[in-house]
């Protein structure tokens, strides 16, 4: 990702972001609210559009080319704040959606995959509810056993756990650690700081549309460089 | 199974509150002086009221009668007129030794409804063979002409049959209209979205029996000479539009509550536009504005009596060119009233049912 830019109206959200990230690389992404975050990662796998700078994944260009978005997206997985699962399916429909339709795979292999993922992330038990009748921590997990039916190369986490309680986070940050030890390649937005230094490869702090800080998170969270990344780390541990 | 499994969850009672059939009229009804006049004052109008209605409709009322004359000499209604009538009245002009096709056709039809408004008959499997078997058997009943039936036009259609196949027609060409309409209004492609607005605007400001006028008197003169569309087809398709315009706009007030997360999930799954409208987003869309849809159903049925205008007699237009009869024709509030009955068995049918899946829907069955 080189150089991109992106206005919502005539306000910039990102100035000439550059940012390159290897294959098993796990990115955390942090900053204060409003400073394009989201934006980034959303523009990563087309749910907003750059307007300006060029964007690869996977030598892929994103570009208009319809073929080109499948194509990245399909090696992309997405996670939300707010889980966004289909309330009308259950559990297992969830997840065998993707890969019944968009992969054509049979529905018995499709579900024997949902199971595994289930497991994978503690809760086969619930394949047969709905989603609404889970807890959030639950819910989310499902959510990432979702995407990670469609056998992505690469995650996406946009705060997956900052509409949770604090028991649920753990349980979500749990499947999340596992997931970074099985070598997937992740960039994730979260306030967790306790999870980008035990998990992340690199920190990244970003204000105002603006990448101002990226480090080891050693180096990160002891010997930050600029003043900005100071003052934001000063807020967040103080709670 | 999820919901047993919620309800086992929570085995243990709450505690009954004091109640019983005293406490419930005092609270209910005698409460304070005031409401204990109005309770007083309303109860002896409905009894007044019942009373008359039971009187007139039974006690004084006359069942079966050789000729008009014993119901005049009588106070109270006269049903013996629906005796009399009712085969012309359900079956309007259609061949009176071939009303038995009519009556095997609304058995079909009904047998067929009910089966698809089963949960358990809904898959593509029984669905599709059924409607194939039905709409086949019921064409080959009303028109004929084979296996040794005589062929009746649809110009002798009329009553019941016709409302049931105007009403059902209507509501099956227009609801994938509707929902075509709805969507795109909402659609990226403003080629799309403005051909929708226009139509549904368009036909929506304009009262039925204009459409109809068209459709009947207009649209032939566009046809290529020698070339002929059905009329009762035309009529068909046209109260469907009209129906659709208004559908059109609730399916888009569902749409509209479907937050964008949905849409998200469903990209970033890959999912095309296609798969995400018709797995994800109408699903949840049509569940959400059920209530409003019945709403428009149960008003297309009341629509079938415009096919007047061509001439023809649905059950309730048949019910007015039978009343012309003039030794009968003072005892037409007992015919209305027998129409109106049929109108509300429908009706309450319907509605009973939408309620039945808006429950079904809110526990999760479906
Ligand atoms: N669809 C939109 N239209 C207009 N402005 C938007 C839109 N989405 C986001 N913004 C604005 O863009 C800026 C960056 O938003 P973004 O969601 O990327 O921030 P964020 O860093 O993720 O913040 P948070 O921590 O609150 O999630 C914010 O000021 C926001 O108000
Ligand atoms: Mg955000």
């Amino acid at each position: 990702m080189s150089g991109v830019s992106k206005w919502y109206g005539t306000f910039k959200v990102l100035n000439e972001v550059s940012l390159e990230i290897q294959r098993g690389e796990r990115v955390v992404v942090c900053g204060p609210s409003g400073s394009g975050k989201s934006t980034l990662i959303r523009c990563i796998n087309r749910l907003e559009e750059h307007q300006k700078g060029d964007i690869y994944v996977k030598g892929i260009e994103l570009n208009d080319s319809v073929k080109n978005i499948a194509a990245i997206r399909s090696s992309l997985g997405m996670v939300f704040q707010s889980f966004n699962l289909f309330p009308h399916l259950t559990v297992l429909e969830n997840l065998t959606i993707g890969p019944t339709l968009v992969r054509h795979m049979k529905r018995k292999d499709a579900e024997e995959r949902a199971m595994h993922f289930l497991r994978k992330v503690r809760i086969p038990e619930q394949a047969h509810k709905y989603p609404l009748q889970l807890s959030g921590g639950q819910q989310q997990r499902v959510a990432i056993a979702r995407s990670l039916c469609m056998e992505p190369e690469i995650m996406l986490f946009d705060e997956p756990t900052s509409a949770l309680d604090p028991e649920m986070i753990k349980e979500v940050l749990d499947t999340m650690i596992e997931l970074a030890e099985s070598g997937m390649t992740m960039i994730v937005v979260t306030h967790e700081m306790g999870f980008a230094r035990t998990v992340a490869d690199n920190v990244i702090l970003m204000a105002d549309g603006n990448i101002v800080e990226r480090a080891e998170p050693g180096e990160f969270f002891s010997h930050p460089k600029h003043e900005r990344t100071r003052t934001f780390l000063d807020q967040i541990l103080k709670h | 199974m999820a919901r047993s499994e919620i309800l086992e969850h929570h085995a243990e009672l709450p505690p009954v509150l004091a109640s019983g059939p005293w406490r419930w009229m005092h609270r209910h009804f005698f409460s304070s002086v005031g409401q204990t006049f109005l309770t007083i004052v309303v109860a002896a109008i409905t009894i007044r009221t019942l009373w008359f209605l039971l009187q007139w409709a039974v006690l004084d009322a006359v069942w079966v009668a050789s000729g008009p004359q014993a119901c005049r000499d009588a106070a109270g209604a006269c049903w013996a007129v629906i005796v009399e009538k009712h085969r012309p009245i359900l079956f309007g002009m259609y061949p009176y030794d071939q009303h038995w096709r009519l009556v095997l056709m609304i058995v079909i039809y009904l047998t067929t409804v009910i089966a698809s408004l089963t949960p358990a008959c809904w898959k593509r499997s029984i669905l599709i063979p059924m409607w194939i078997a039905a709409v086949t058997a019921i064409t080959v009943l009303m028109f004929g002409g084979v296996f040794g039936l005589p062929y009746v036009p649809t110009s002798e259609w009329g009553g019941l049959p016709l409302t049931i196949i105007l009403f059902t027609g209507s509501v099956l060409f227009g609801m994938p209209i509707a929902v075509l309409l709805a969507l795109g209004r909402r659609s990226p492609l403003p080629v799309a979205r403005g051909l929708s607005v226009v139509f549904i605007e368009s036909l929506r400001g304009v009262p039925l029996i204009t459409i109809l006028f068209v459709a009947v008197n207009i649209f032939p003169l566009f046809l290529p000479a020698g070339m002929e569309v059905n009329k009762l087809l035309r009529i068909t398709l046209s109260i469907a539009v009209f129906f659709a315009c208004y559908q059109a706009e609730v399916i888009r007030g569902g749409l509209q509550a479907i937050p964008r997360g949905q849409y998200e999930a469903a990209a970033s799954l890959n999912m095309t536009y296609w798969q995400t409208t018709l797995r994800i987003i109408l699903p949840q869309a049509l569940r959400i504005c059920l209530p409003a849809m019945t709403n428009h159903i149960i008003a297309a049925m009341k629509n079938t009596s415009f096919v007047i205008i061509i001439g023809l007699f649905d059950i309730l237009t048949a019910t007015t060119a039978v009343m012309q009869d003039p030794l009968w024709r003072q005892f037409y509030i007992e015919a209305y009233l027998f129409v109106a009955l049929i109108y509300l068995v429908f009706g309450l049918a319907l509605s009973m049912y939408a309620r039945r899946v808006e429950s079904w829907v809110a526990v999760g069955r479906i």
